[in-house]
């Protein structure tokens, strides 16, 4: 076990240093840069003036060297010009001997995770700030997705072909094909409209940042959370009716278990196996939901950020967006490896 | 003029999507007339689920080439009539000639066009775009797939790794890495349709080749003939203007000459399908890699073996089509996926150029003055839902029934 937790960790380093890398390098190619030079600098530029300017501030020289600048691993840039020293770890021109004293690497590794041109702030702030609210959407989306997902799959499941069972697999098959911009603005149309005039929920999230109301709240954890829920109900679904043919189920039933005990007591725990991995592997989906949500309900979040860093080509923003959500994808994966080893003992004990 | 009703507005609609209706009967009525000779298709008449499915994928499909065909429409989907702008449905339109459509049956949209129109039109974008880049996603997954399960190893190991990579980009941030102007201003998709449009050549010259190997007197004209026409439509499909790659920075790569380039892909349409074929092919190269794993154990893989075929005939003409089943189920749910795609890309304003009428960008337009005028967005929104929502319960019916023999 612990050798392949190793081992997997080494390829989600590896995994996250070439996505890293393929962000920096789109993000890096020279048009971007010249647009990143021209809303920082004046639109009106030169060719050279643009040349000059990226270069005054970094932009030059090999794209690897500057990666491993942005890592950490290689000392930053420095220039010298007749203001005094600039460069990648120091704010400002400063005088020689204050630029001796300036730390020679500054990366992500030693926690810098450099500034936002969109924002005008530190990246790691911002992050940590966004990043507080959408972890309060997903987890409320998490707490209404899965038991609900849950409980439609194993009731469907229960009796295979039954009325309530082709009720509930056509539920989870029309939210499936729902993206969450479809229901989002289906929901907004009916609940928060003045045409239809049911007014019960908001339009936005705006106003949930600060102050999360059941009635600001409600509709974009509804709304990612109804995707989400068809898919994992139809995975339970099938691992449900999956364990209800067994022999033991057959076994307890001639035994003459009571229905209610068997489902319960017997079938329940081995078909929670396989929904598990699913719904570790739902986190890749819920990011996408997430920044579409934020983007529909105005809800000041990671992917309303995504959005604004990738729109305006904010490098350093951008690229601590899929640093971090790389990270989201590539840990719920070795969690639902691990999880899946744990949680069966037939792989468990061999 | 007065202004429609309701139940006028239904009428008309219904009237307007006519040829649709004769064609959905014409197909169900000679589909269920010979069900026993169309094998799995002619099946899946037996399953209500993958019937209702089926007739909504098909409702869409013809939709969206009538559309094309400009029968269906009322209104020029792109221009704007005064006075229009966002009006309700059934609002009659002033100042038309005779023999114009008098009426806007779903209303104006906020530049006051057609909704109605636009919709017809949206269909056409997905119908277009939708099952051809679930194809070639299916072609460069199948091509990647077979060899890294069968063979295993190290060539495994590497695909298995890059797959997983382009896996675990949040697909969004991806969209927007690949389909801003500065990056297609580099050429970057351009240079991913020049490898990704490879891989159906690949397939189909591999796929010839190990059939017919043994017999080259007919191999050799048919692989001729075959990869000749294939790389010819390859090479107009990639270039433009008589170029491969024309950056604004001056780097140009000469590619077809514009005489023999009949047909060009605007770009955007280019760029937005690109994107699409990679976001979707490692999913397809990890289903096909899975049943590759499962089904090379098999004995009449070991007989094949035995027999002295060589390994890709094993690939392509022993498990593939053992594999059928689940990749047509799968090829109908990506077709869903990748439609909800599209309408992402349409949302976010990416790819596709700000007046296209197709669905995600109609309700990304639609969407922003949602509390006042719900006309605008609700039509693309229920257009899209219903055909992901027919493409799954086709999907379903098509897995039930290939189950059952």
């Amino acid at each position: 076990m612990g050798l392949f937790i190793l081992r997997r960790s080494g390829v989600m380093l590896l995994t996250a240093l070439c996505l890293t890398f393929i962000v920096f390098f789109l993000t890096n190619l020279y048009p971007n840069l010249e647009k990143l030079a021209k809303t920082q600098g004046n639109f009106r530029m030169t060719d050279e003036a643009v040349a000059s300017w990226l270069d005054k501030n970094g932009h030059s020289g090999w794209m690897i060297s500057r990666y491993g600048e942005w890592l950490g691993v290689l000392p930053g840039w420095t220039r010298e010009n007749e203001e005094g020293v600039t460069g990648r770890c120091i704010t400002g021109a400063v005088s020689a001997e204050e630029a001796a004293n300036a730390p020679t690497f500054c990366g992500i590794l030693q926690g810098d995770w450099g500034y936002s041109s969109v924002f005008k702030k530190d990246v790691a702030s911002i992050i940590s700030e966004r990043l507080q609210n959408t972890l309060r959407l997903m987890g409320w989306v998490l707490l209404l997705m899965v038991p609900s997902a849950l409980i439609i799959g194993v009731l469907a499941g229960m009796r295979e072909g039954s009325a309530t069972d082709r009720g509930l697999s056509t539920v989870s098959i029309l939210t499936t094909a729902t993206p969450e911009y479809v229901s989002g603005v289906i929901f907004i149309a009916v609940f928060t409209s003045s045409t239809v005039g049911l007014k019960w929920f908001k339009g936005t999230a705006t106003a949930a940042t600060d102050n999360p109301t059941f009635e600001n709240f409600f509709l974009p954890v509804l709304t990612i959370a109804l995707y989400g829920m068809g898919y994992i109900a139809r995975m339970t679904r099938a691992s449900m009716t999956e364990v209800m043919t067994a022999q033991y189920i057959r076994t307890a039933r001639l035994k003459g278990v009571s229905f209610h005990n068997i489902v319960i007591k017997h079938a329940l725990r081995n078909a929670l196996i396989a929904p598990f991995t699913v719904i570790m592997l739902q986190f890749p989906w819920l990011l996408n939901g997430v920044v579409i949500v934020e983007t529909l309900f105005n809800y000041k979040g990671f992917g309303f950020i995504l959005v604004q860093a990738a729109g305006n080509n904010d490098i350093d923003l951008l690229l601590a967006v899929s640093v971090v959500s790389v990270f989201v994808v590539l840990i719920t994966q070795m969690i639902s490896d691990i999880g899946y080893v744990y949680l069966n003992p037939r792989i468990r004990i061999s | 003029m007065e202004p429609l009703s309701a139940l006028d507005i239904t009428a008309r609609i219904l009237y307007q999507l006519s040829p649709v209706w004769i064609s959905l009967l014409i197909l169900f009525a000679l589909s269920a007339a010979f069900k026993r000779r169309l094998g799995l298709y002619g099946k899946l008449f037996d399953s209500p689920i993958g019937m209702i499915g089926f007739a909504l994928v098909m409702f869409w499909v013809f939709t969206g080439i009538y559309g094309a065909m400009d029968m269906i429409v009322t209104h020029d989907p792109l221009s704007q009539v005064s006075g229009m702008k966002n009006k309700v449905p059934g609002t009659p339109v002033r100042g038309l000639g005779e023999e114009e459509y008098q009426w806007y049956l779903l209303g104006g949209d906020n530049l006051a066009r057609d909704v109605f129109s636009r919709l017809i039109k949206g269909a056409w974008v997905v119908v277009q775009i939708a099952p051809l880049a679930t194809l070639f996603a299916f072609m460069v997954g199948i091509t990647l797939g077979l060899p890294a399960g069968y063979y295993g190893g190290r060539l495994d190991t590497i695909l298995s790794f890059l797959a997983n990579l382009i896996l675990a980009f949040p697909v969004i941030l991806l969209f927007y890495l690949l389909v801003t102007p500065e990056i297609v201003a580099t050429g970057v998709p351009n240079y991913m349709a020049i490898v990704l449009f490879m891989f159906p050549i690949v397939f189909i010259g591999v796929l010839l080749n190990s059939r017919y190997y043994t017999r080259p007197k007919l191999r050799n004209p048919l692989l001729a003939g075959v990869l000749g026409i294939a790389i010819w439509l390859y090479l107009q499909l990639v270039s433009s203007g008589g170029y491969l790659i024309n950056t604004s920075t001056g780097f140009k790569i000469p590619g077809l000459p514009k005489v023999l380039d009949f047909f060009d892909i605007p770009g955007g349409i280019l760029v937005v399908f690109v994107s699409v074929v990679f976001v979707n092919s490692p999913t397809v190269f990890r289903i096909v890699r899975g049943l590759t794993l499962d089904i090379k154990t098999r004995d009449y893989v070991a007989a094949a073996q035995t027999r002295g075929e060589g390994p890709w005939y094993i690939m392509l003409w022993e498990i593939l089509p053992n594999a059928r089943g689940p990749l047509i189920v799968d090829f109908c749910l990506r077709i869903g996926y990748t439609t909800i795609l599209l309408g992402t890309l349409g949302f976010f304003g990416l790819g596709l150029p700000p007046e296209s009428p197709d669905w995600g960008s109609t309700i990304n337009d639609g969407r922003k003055l949602l509390s006042i005028y719900l006309h605008p967005a609700l039509p693309p929104a229920f257009a899209l839902l219903t055909l992901v929502l027919g493409l799954n319960l086709l999907a379903d019916g098509l897995r039930e029934e290939s189950l059952k023999d």
